[in-house]
């Protein structure tokens, strides 16, 4: 295809989408205006009912707790996917990267990044840990969290060096904690069956609206989302680390 | 507020139009993670701070440390070849 041809087929593929786009637009509801029942009705009764000041998580983790259910999934699968994928092969043998220069020193993690990473590893843990606690308070909540707890193991390694990472991040821990966030998940869920009510029901003590121990089997999924998915993030750096600081080179089968 | 919400908007179609014409794949990334930190703003903006805490870490934090870690390998290959090459 010449470049000429090309450009004509964009520039006819370009005016029909930007007509349909505009034609669409034309059908939305008009700036700040929120059409449906649903929104209006949750914000009305889900404080009273669930006794959990964020309405958005008690949408989330209970009125639609089997729909968060499934996307917690998708990163557990996503994780093992990447797992599996970037796996060690029968063969393949670890060696550190070449050095593609060997005469010339490359300059090493400077004090200030060193100093910057470990004064920042206490707060960035405490608040992540802080965010999957509130989760059904404020905004946040196990996935946010979880993502800020994993950072803490990357500030490790930015910090120090990768081999410092490989002995704070115990891979038989981490698993564990991975996978008993995912089955967590579902345990809670099973505690509605267990109770003669449905699945993922919220039938443990509400208590008060505010009050960190509140809003029922809320918070325990915040716990089990928010290990599911620092696990899962942490063994999702570490395999890209692991490809690209150490290199695998397939071996001498013998 | 109205301002407000313009100015983000602007900034949004600014941001994006620049990851678009960032050409060197490293140096995109790191644009990325600036448009998903003003598409964080924005959801802040709009009143949605669930949805702005989740935008910043996956679109500012998660998804340009894989990319730069993927070019990181990629780029390891690709200097092992010519060497092997040559």
């Amino acid at each position: 295809m010449t470049p000429s041809l090309r450009r004509r087929v964009f520039l006819a593929a370009a005016v029909v989408a930007g007509g349909l786009l505009l034609w669409g637009l034309t059908g939305l509801p008009d700036y700040g205006v929120y059409q449906g029942p649903y929104g209006d009705v949750l914000n009305a009764v889900a404080v009273g009912e669930r006794k959990a000041t964020n309405v958005v998580a008690a949408v989330t983790f209970d009125y639609r707790g089997v729909d968060t259910m499934g996307e917690e999934y998708i990163l557990f699968a996503a994780v093992v996917g990447v797992a599996i994928v970037l796996r060690a092969q029968r063969g393949e043998t670890e060696q550190p990267p070449d050095e593609d220069a060997a005469d010339r020193r490359a300059p090493g993690t400077s004090n200030a990044v060193r100093v910057l990473g470990l004064a920042l590893l206490g707060p960035v843990v405490l608040f992540g840990i802080y965010v999957v606690a509130h989760g059904h308070l404020s905004p946040g909540g196990g996935f946010q969290g979880g993502v800020l707890l994993a950072t803490g193991a990357l500030l490790v390694y930015l910090s120090g060096e990768y081999v410092t990472l490989r002995r704070v991040r115990p891979v038989a821990l981490i698993d564990l904690a991975e996978s008993s966030g995912a089955a967590g998940y579902v345990a809670i869920g099973l505690l509605g069956l267990a109770a003669g009510g449905t699945f993922l029901e919220n039938v443990l003590p509400l208590g008060q609206p505010g009050a960190l121990l509140s809003a029922g089997t809320m918070p325990l999924i915040n716990l089990a989302v928010g290990l599911e998915v620092a696990a899962g993030f942490v063994l999702l750096i570490s395999e890209f680390l692991e490809q690209t600081l150490v290199v695998r080179r397939p071996g001498e089968v013998t | 507020m109205i301002v407000l919400e313009v100015v983000v908007f602007l900034l949004v179609a600014a941001g994006g139009t620049a990851v678009v014409l960032t050409r060197d794949p490293l140096n995109q990334a790191i644009v990325a993670s600036f448009y998903g930190l003003i598409l964080g703003i924005m959801f802040l903006v709009f009143q949605a701070p669930d949805v702005a805490l989740s935008q910043i870490t996956v679109g500012a934090v998660a998804l340009p440390l894989m990319i730069v870690l993927a070019l990181a390998k990629v780029r390891a290959l690709a200097g092992g070849r010519k060497e092997d090459g040559e």
